[in-house]
């Protein structure tokens, strides 16, 4: 075992030795260890070098505050930027120093990650033992209580302490409280786990660490609570001096939790420079456990009574009124000199004391962990006892208790974790008992002087006088900006970047605000604070990920004929969130060569679609078609029951939104459908106008989407299949006319059959209940072979639709065409007095009668296809830009029926230059192109009857 | 290990900034609004229009709003010729700017790509390339492949669930170190003799009939010949003092970085469906923005399911995310407007000229719009490039629907 | 995260709701009869007010009723929920 391990105490497993390489060379440490109290039991204190500077840097803390010793994880799994202090050791670990900037893994990250939601009366943050005594006491209370800490164990600072409770070892205490929390079956323990974030309405996020080897590696809580009480501790301030940054000066408190935690010492020969009683603690300790103590070095006048006499009798030599003013030492600190400073004087006496060390443990008083506090919108203020910022007014079901609220003793953090439960408790409108607390007996506590810094005899500029050691920002750099102008604390912290590293600040943050105050000469009470913000401790992309990765990235919607599809080796198109074939090709036949042949037999034979992804809205009420009539922008009252028409939906402004049918069902109950991609958002939009303009209309609006499967038969032959399997259904063009819907059964299955078409030729549209959808869309298939029935899918349907001039909503419109523009006047009813977006028809932009519109090109070269996107200019030769610009081309195909390239344009004034040639990009090149009317392919409507 | 510094070869700032004056009583014309945008506008209204008797007022501290709050990211492509116009005119002076205000902005041109992820989105990316063109800006139309041989680290495999179809890339697109910008804007207003008051919030407007005099702030009534807002998402509260109603609402729009990393990331990757944006700035953090979350807020902050699913996009196109780790999130306010179009011009008042409605894409307009405000200020009426984004067009219907091009943003 | 008191459900996350800007924005009786500008008053201008602020939510993954909600729009604190208004008439 090394000298710097004892041989007894702490909470590691002796009897588990775990090995670890850091920076190449192999460790041994123990179960129970962090890296970092691994590494100091090995002697090594240099992690890393500083950022800017590259100076050597230790290990400084013990928890989450470590500015210093950052390291990159390279087994079990790359992982940069971790602080030593929160590295839990493992068997096999790797890991390197960091200069302050990390490495992300080239391999996939192999671990889960996941989250759960969870909902309680008190949340109380950190486990030490405030967070104990208002865990218990909420918990006896009946509250439904979590309790959560980062720590792999409850305790929190009384596991790093030689504290006694009822005069037996505090962990006895620890526990008891563990073993009474276990009991209560309302209360939920949560070790290893970080709230990190306290947002509106008690909704706080926190990562449970649940190791690298478990299921999932971490797990983020979403917990809403009634109340919540933090218990978050405080963290150790250090003091600005000279030379303040070698490896070998600790945090006075971290020293002693790695002696009482790891059974470990940071040297041989300890000098303490402190600001407050604390760090008495730590030399008592380290000097009890066989470290000499070289002096403690304290820059208040006097040293409180009890431990002046418990160093005395460990001859421990004491210096009140003193300072250390540097540091010397190459890779370690080797020398502390210090001068007399009395607390009346600017600076410490020019006569230095050498001291010879290999550590240095600082402390300048504690700061209460008020981040998430912050977070929650609590106010804080400055406390000129502490030196610190405590919580000052707290946001309703929020409280502060311990250490976090800025108590000094033990005795007084059980208390006051104990009234905070209690008062959690009574909020939740429970009754809370007055608790019977341990007692610690603690030492009072004196309060300390305030010192930022100490000024240097050697260092005027403050070069080497580090004020936040990860971002290498000295006092000469607060110097600077205050001489470039700077007063406000956002602006010198920006320009220093003090407090914006990977630890935000923890150790300097506040440090650097009164470093600040001071050389701007303003008064300690001016000292301002900057932001707290989520997340308190840094937290990895994947784990705020969660499960949704890949598929449950967002949910996939399929048909009820989707593996069919599958089957046929169809790709697929995302559509919103659905998966719609794009094509079906055969053997290797490419895209372009597939929907040429599919348009061909939808054109000469019959094809056969999945359609079932339109969105459709089951529209009921004795209101329903006065309804639709404002919603719509064509008039649906007069349609008459079995019949179906061709609906648009513009918004309030004029534009088009949406397009679909509607077919009347019965006097006051319509089944209207939307876009596919649309449908949730028409149906919102619905619901809006009518709850809250429209109330007094009778409606009722229900989604039936993924009621029905439907099918669409398409192409001269359609008629044919139908009525091999709807045998009982007449079909012919007057039993069955065009735009009307009837109830049938159709493979044995009741289905309602709509003859519609946005193809032109004669269609069918078959809806089933969507579970029989794959075996009507067989029964189809197979009555339709001897016809040559060809699936096809979204591509052909776009070509056959493009050949009769339909637009798609979404794609030949982009939310600034009306329908006039559109070329669908006739879609617009003049008679209504009103319909959304009416009004908005004669404003005097939307009114124009040279807008951009939607106009037929056909390609002077016909093998040619124009780009989608390509924009239409007049010129055949480009002018230098910028170019006035005509419009653009919305959709473009090859179509089998007019053997050639044609395209659907947004064009200004297209519907004027009708038989123009204008010129549409491609790549660097101009092509020339025709503009047409936009229905290219049997324009008289002769082949929809068959 | 040879030990990097990052960050150690950024500049130094100079040795001077900016003095802190009191407000004098009276000026030619008073800014209200210490962002970039108010930096800038008074820069131009000093350099183009020669005058220097011009106050900037901030509430807080100078360029403490969005400026400080934004991913910074610089580009021109935009779909509609009103708004590649001026965009492309900030991108032109962005490109001279260093030199002009003798200060290192962190400009790099580094390009953005911009992902496709539906066919529709490769039409409308298409579409904005060939338009771009034509406007003179630099704009290409990159396949998958191309894509990956850009930006290495996106997954462009068809695994994903909205596999990326492909991409815009804008060479000449980049990002810039805003306090740089505000800081440089500032030294050389310093130096022309503006006057930048801080800690000075603008509560009212003096006003004789339908002519604005002055403002009212915390530090004493101000009289001005003319009065600018770029007040950003605090427009409306102002504007409410005079009765004056602006179609903006104020939304809260977070952003987060990573800690310091290893350069991985070259260039600016931005994504609608997948939404994310995300660059890797010059000392090796990473720099996301999220989503606008959907209410109005002026709190600073936003929700946190927001940035959970802003890390699931994260992760999604980048893998190699997984194990970066958020370090710190933050929110600005942005003002929305209903066509996701600024409004830079003229107001009902005399003497009172607003400039607001950015939304998300506010930063890469500062030069351009403070050359064109400036220009309206000083002559009282719209230079040609911010003629279009008028009030008025509100009442024409003649919008400059951006939803497209600037989705979630930037 | 706020915490939205829907009338009808009760207190639900806010990642269940619509957000639909402010409430009482009354559609004009007769649009045919209004000017252009207050027809754009209409579509585009809402209050936009910091603090207090009347505003529209959905319970969209729940009960699919607009409500009507006071909050404070700096804090983010909701003052009351009212079913009463859910209507801008």
């Amino acid at each position: 075992m090394s000298r710097f391990r004892l041989r007894t105490g702490g909470r590691i497993d002796r009897d588990r030795p775990l090995r670890f390489t850091f920076d190449g060379r192999e460790y041994q440490g123990y179960e129970g260890d962090t890296l970092a109290s691994a590494l100091l039991a090995n002697g090594v204190h240099q992690v890393a070098t500083s950022i800017k500077h590259g100076r050597p840097r230790g290990i400084m803390a013990a928890g989450v505050e470590e500015p210093n010793a950052l390291v990159q994880i390279e087994k079990p799994f790359p992982e940069p930027m971790q602080t030593a202090t929160t590295v839990r050791l493992a068997d096999g670990l790797e890991a390197t120093g960091l200069p302050g900037q990390g490495r992300l893994a080239t391999d996939p990250d192999p671990a889960r990650y996941d989250s759960m939601h969870a909902h309680c009366d008190v949340l109380v943050v950190g486990a030490g033992p405030a967070g104990l005594t208002a865990a218990l006491t909420a918990a006896r209370s009946g509250a439904r209580v979590i309790v959560a800490d980062a720590d792999t164990e409850f305790g929190g600072g009384l596991l790093g302490t030689s504290e006694r409770l009822d005069g037996a070892p505090a962990d006895t205490w620890v526990r008891q409280a563990v073993a009474e929390l276990d009991r209560y079956p309302e209360v939920r323990q949560l070790p290893g786990t970080t709230v990190f974030g306290h947002y509106e309405n008690n909704y706080l996020v926190a990562l449970e660490h649940r190791g690298e080897h478990a299921h999932t590696r971490q797990r983020v809580w979403r917990i809403r609570a009634r109340e919540v009480v933090h218990a978050t501790g405080s963290h150790e301030r250090p003091l600005v001096f000279s030379g303040n940054d070698r490896p070998g000066i600790l945090l006075a408190g971290a020293a002693r939790t790695y002696l009482h935690r790891y059974g470990v010492v940071p040297g041989e020969r300890v000098a303490v420079f402190t600001t407050d009683d604390s760090a008495y603690a730590a030399a008592v300790d380290l000097h009890d456990a066989g470290v000499e103590i070289a002096a403690v070095v304290d820059a208040r006048g006097s040293v409180p009574p009890p431990w002046e006499s418990l160093c005395t009798e460990r001859g421990i030599t004491l210096m009140p009124g003193s300072a250390v003013v540097t540091t010397s030492g190459r890779e370690r600190i080797d020398q502390v000199r210090v001068a007399p400073w009395w607390q009346d004087e600017a600076a410490p006496g020019a006569e230095h004391t050498r001291i010879a060390c290999d550590t240095l443990l600082v402390s300048g008083g504690w700061n209460p962990a008020v981040h998430l506090h912050s977070q929650a919108r609590g106010g804080l203020c400055f406390s000129e006892d502490l030196g610190a910022f405590v919580p000052d007014g707290y946001p309703p079901s929020v409280r502060s208790a311990g250490s976090a609220a800025g108590e000094p003793t033990t005795d007084a953090c059980l208390a006051s974790g104990a009234d905070a439960g209690a008062r959690a408790a009574v909020a939740c409108g429970l009754t809370a008992e007055p608790a019977d607390l341990p007692r610690a007996g603690s030492v009072p506590v004196r309060s300390g002087r305030t010192v930022w810094m100490v000024p240097s005899p050697t260092d005027s500029t403050g070069d080497t006088q580090y004020v936040d050691l990860a971002r290498d920002a000295t006092v000469a750099d607060v110097r600077r900006a205050i001489g470039a102008g700077m007063e406000s604390v956002e602006h010198i912290k920006r320009y220093t970047t003090l407090s914006t590293a990977h630890d935000q600040g923890k150790t300097s943050g506040t440090l650097a605000s009164g470093v600040i105050t001071e050389l701007l000469g303003r008064s300690t009470g001016e000292i301002g604070t900057t932001t707290f913000r989520a997340p308190y401790t840094p937290v990895a992309f994947a784990a705020l990920a969660g499960r949704e990765r890949g598929d449950l990235y967002d949910p996939v919607r399929v048909t009820s004929i989707h593996d069919w599809h599958v089957e046929q080796g169809a790709p697929f198109e995302d559509v919103g969130q659905w998966k719609r074939p794009w094509y079906y090709p055969r053997g290797d036949e490419d895209m372009e060569a597939a929907v040429l042949r599919e348009c061909g037999a939808v054109r000469s034979g019959v094809g056969i679609q999945d359609v079932s992804t339109l969105g459709k809205i089951d529209v009921q009420g004795p209101d329903a078609a006065e309804f639709l009539d404002l919603v719509y922008t064509n008039k649906m009252s007069t349609l008459k029951v079995g019949r179906v028409r061709y609906g648009l939906m513009c918004h309030a402004d004029g534009m088009v939104f949406d397009d679909g049918t509607v077919a009347r069902v019965d006097e006051h109950r319509y089944l209207i459908t939307t876009t596919s991609g649309g449908a949730a958002g028409v149906l919102q939009w619905l619901e809006d106008w009518l709850q809250t303009e429209w109330p007094h209309l009778r409606v009722h609006l229900t989604s039936v989407t993924e009621h029905w499967a439907t099918i669409a038969l398409a192409g001269p032959r359609s008629r044919e299949v139908l009525s091999r399997v709807a045998p009982g259904m007449e079909l012919d063009k007057d039993g069955f006319p065009f735009m009307s819907w009837k109830d049938g059964t159709v493979a044995g299955h009741g289905a309602r059959v709509f003859r519609i078409s946005f193809s032109g030729e004669l269609a069918f549209e078959v809806s089933v209940p969507w579970w029989h959808g794959r075996e009507v869309w067989e029964a189809l298939v197979e009555a339709g072979e001897p016809l040559g029935i060809t699936p096809y899918g979204t591509e052909t349907m776009h070509v056959l639709r493009a050949e009769k001039g339909l637009p798609i909503v979404g794609q030949d419109t982009d939310g600034t065409v009306t329908p006039y523009d559109l070329g669908m006047g006739w879609a617009v009813s003049k008679k209504k007095d009103d319909f959304l977006g009416k009004r908005s028809f004669t404003r005097a932009d939307t009114a124009r009668t040279d807008r951009k519109q939607l106009v037929g090109l056909l390609p002077a070269d016909p093998d040619l296809v124009l780009a989608e996107g390509a924009q239409v200019v007049e010129h055949p030769e480009l002018p230098a830009p910028p170019v006035p610009m005509l419009g653009h081309v919305t959709s473009s195909y090859r179509s089998a029926v007019l053997e050639r390239g044609f395209a659907l344009a947004l064009v200004e004034a297209g519907r004027d230059r009708i038989g123009d040639t204008v010129h549409a990009t491609a790549g660097d090149r101009l092509v020339a192109a025709t503009i047409t009317d936009h229905v290219f392919y049997d324009k008289e409507g002769a082949r929809r009857d068959g | 290990m040879a030990p990097r510094t990052p960050g150690a070869d950024l500049p130094e700032h100079p040795e001077w900034l900016w003095s802190s004056p009191e407000p004098k009583a009276s000026y030619d014309a008073v800014i209200v609004g210490g962002g970039g945008h108010g930096l800038a506008t008074a820069y131009y209204l000093a350099v183009n229009h020669g005058m220097t008797d011009i106050a900037v007022l901030e509430k807080g501290w100078l360029a403490g709003g969005n400026m400080a709050r934004n991913t910074t990211i610089i580009r021109s492509n935009y779909l509609w010729d009103e708004s590649a116009g001026l965009y492309e005119h900030s991108l032109k002076l962005w490109e001279g700017l260093e030199d002009e205000l003798d200060y290192p902005l962190l400009f790099s041109q580094r390009g953005v790509l911009n992902l496709a992820h539906s066919l529709q989105d490769v039409r409308d990316s298409v579409r904005r390339v060939n338009a771009n063109r034509l406007n003179g800006i630099d704009a290409e139309w990159l396949d998958p492949a191309q894509v990956a041989e850009v930006c290495p680290i996106i997954d462009t495999s068809e695994d994903l669930r909205y596999p990326v179809m492909g991409a815009t890339w804008q060479p000449r697109a980049g990002i810039a170190k805003h306090d740089h910008v505000a800081w440089g804007f500032a030294r050389a207003l310093d130096r022309m003799g503006v006057d930048i008051v801080q800690n000075c919030e603008v509560t009212g407007f003096e006003r004789v009939g339908d002519r604005i005099v002055g403002v009212e702030t915390t530090r004493g009534p101000i009289r001005a010949g003319k009065v600018a807002m770029a007040a950003a998402g605090h427009s409306s509260v102002l504007a409410d003092t005079l009765g004056l109603r602006l179609p903006v609402q104020s939304h809260p729009l977070q952003a987060l970085v990573s800690e310091l990393l290893e350069p991985v990331h070259p260039t600016v990757v931005m994504s609608n469906a997948v939404h994310v944006y995300v660059s890797q700035a010059h000392k090796g953090e990473l720099v996301l923005g999220a989503g606008i979350d959907a209410y109005n807020s002026y709190s600073q902050r936003g929700a946190f399911h927001t940035i959970e699913r802003q890390m699931a996009a994260a992760v999604e196109l980048f893998p190699m995310f997984a194990r970066a780790h958020v370090l710190r999130t933050w929110g600005g306010v942005v003002d929305v407007t209903p066509d996701a179009s600024a409004i830079v011009g003229l107001t009902p008042f005399e003497g009172l000229y607003v400039n607001c409605g950015w939304g998300t894409g506010g930063f890469k307009a500062t030069p351009g719009v403070g050359w064109c405000f400036a220009h309206t200020i000083a002559n009282d009426g719209p230079h040609p490039l911010n003629a279009p984004f008028s009030l008025e067009r509100f009442t024409t219907g003649a919008l400059v629907d951006e939803h497209g091009a600037s989705g979630v943003a930037h | 995260m706020m915490l939205i008191p829907c009338p009808w459900c009760g207190p639900r996350d806010e990642i269940e709701f619509h957000y639909g800007g402010q409430a009482g924005v009354a559609y004009p009786q007769d649009p045919q009869a209004v000017s252009d500008q207050d027809w754009a008053e209409f579509l585009f201008f809402r209050d936009n007010p910091r603090g207090e602020f009347a505003e529209r939510w959905l319970h969209a993954a729940g009960c699919r009723r607009w409500f009507g909600l006071r909050r404070d729009t700096v804090t983010n604190r909701v003052l009351d929920s009212d079913d009463t208004r859910t209507v801008t008439q």
